[in-house]
């Protein structure tokens, strides 16, 4: 399925600060708007990742392609994946990130470096194992906060972590 | 030797930070502390600053161009870790934006000896953000002012997270 590139909102937004509700990963509806994620991940040039409540569907789902940053390790390839949870992180550091729905605004964050991440595949709901490090790890984690109505912003490191410009990419 | 606390207010361009430091070291005093930052494109300088000067000298004889330089005695550095009783904390705020928002968040952390001890605050586009460091006195039930904070910013229209500051000394 290709998928339509979807408008991202911005905040202040209620869905962007609600927790996101499970879904059924052999929806039609949810295939629909993973593969939705995907195609505006594509079209959105520096965009690493998206999860479902940026384009106003409180549901957990999230894409990601950590593979377009330069500074990524591993990188599972352009991805989404429904219900995902968070099973293990380690090795915290602390990295400067933005988000496409706060724009012109990047924070130094701390984040696992490594994580494991569950979820389920979109169409067929088979269970899926990521390993993620660095960049990915980061990207995935952002994009997990969303899904619980937690912005980058929750988690600055302190007043002067926060930037109005930067060379990052959007999460 | 005497300390001063100068201020600097601006356009932002090229080689002001030079151009106040020259003119400082012209003077003959040294930069200790100082920030810079720029407000709405507004470039805006706070230092202070030791030297034989006093303050009504440094801003007779600072040449900083359009610049506006105030600056004002100060009797002696504090030590920062002199009032340390307390746990760090970093509070964030985002949201609409509206009239009181800064008033009405530091009044509740007064209001239980909560000393911001870094804030920076910044509009983009419809989104207001607060971030602040706060230091707490250690017998503060922060429960309780956690719930304080999530009823004022109810109030405001946003969201409030306040967790603790993780400095570890290694």
């Amino acid at each position: 399925m290709s998928g339509v590139p979807r408008d991202v909102l911005g905040a202040p937004h209620p869905v962007l600060s609600a927790s996101a509700e499970p879904v059924d990963p052999t929806d039609p509806f949810v295939v629909s708007a993973a593969a939705d994620l995907l195609a505006t991940l594509r079209e959105a040039g520096m965009l690493t990742g998206l999860a479902a409540p940026q384009v106003g569907l409180s549901w957990r789902l999230i894409a990601f392609d950590a593979g377009r940053h330069p500074r990524s390790r591993s990188s599972a390839g352009a991805l989404a994946l429904v219900n995902p949870r968070l099973a293990e992180a380690s090795h915290w550091r602390v990295g400067r990130e933005g988000c496409l729905s706060v724009r012109g605004l990047f924070a130094e964050v701390p984040r696992a470096a490594q994580i494991t991440v569950c979820g389920q595949l979109p169409g067929s709901g088979e269970p899926v194992t990521i390993e993620a490090d660095a960049f990915e790890a980061r990207c995935i984690q952002h994009q997990l906060d969303h899904l619980d109505g937690v912005l980058f912003l929750d988690r600055v490191s302190g007043a002067r972590a926060l930037h109005h410009r930067s060379h990052s990419c959007y999460a | 030797m005497g300390l001063s606390a100068v201020t600097v207010l601006g356009t932002d361009r090229p080689g002001v930070i030079a151009e106040v430091a020259g003119s400082l070291a012209d003077c003959g005093v040294n930069i200790q502390d100082s920030t810079m930052t720029l407000l709405g494109g507004h470039v805006a300088m706070m230092l202070l600053v030791a030297g034989d000067l006093s303050a009504e000298q440094l801003r007779e004889r600072m040449q900083v161009g359009e610049l506006v330089v105030t600056a004002a005695a100060v009797e002696g550095r504090r030590d920062p870790c002199g009032a340390g009783t307390g746990l760090g904390y970093v509070l964030t705020l985002h949201g609409p934006d509206r009239p009181g928002i800064i008033s009405s968040v530091s009044r509740v952390l007064a209001s239980v000896g909560g000393n911001i001890t870094g804030m920076s605050t910044t509009l983009s586009g419809r989104l207001y953000v607060l971030i602040a460091d706060v230091d707490l006195p250690a017998s503060v039930d922060v429960a309780d002012l956690m719930r304080r904070l999530a009823v004022v910013g109810a109030g405001l229209g946003s969201e409030i997270t306040f967790r603790p500051c993780e400095s570890d000394l290694l």
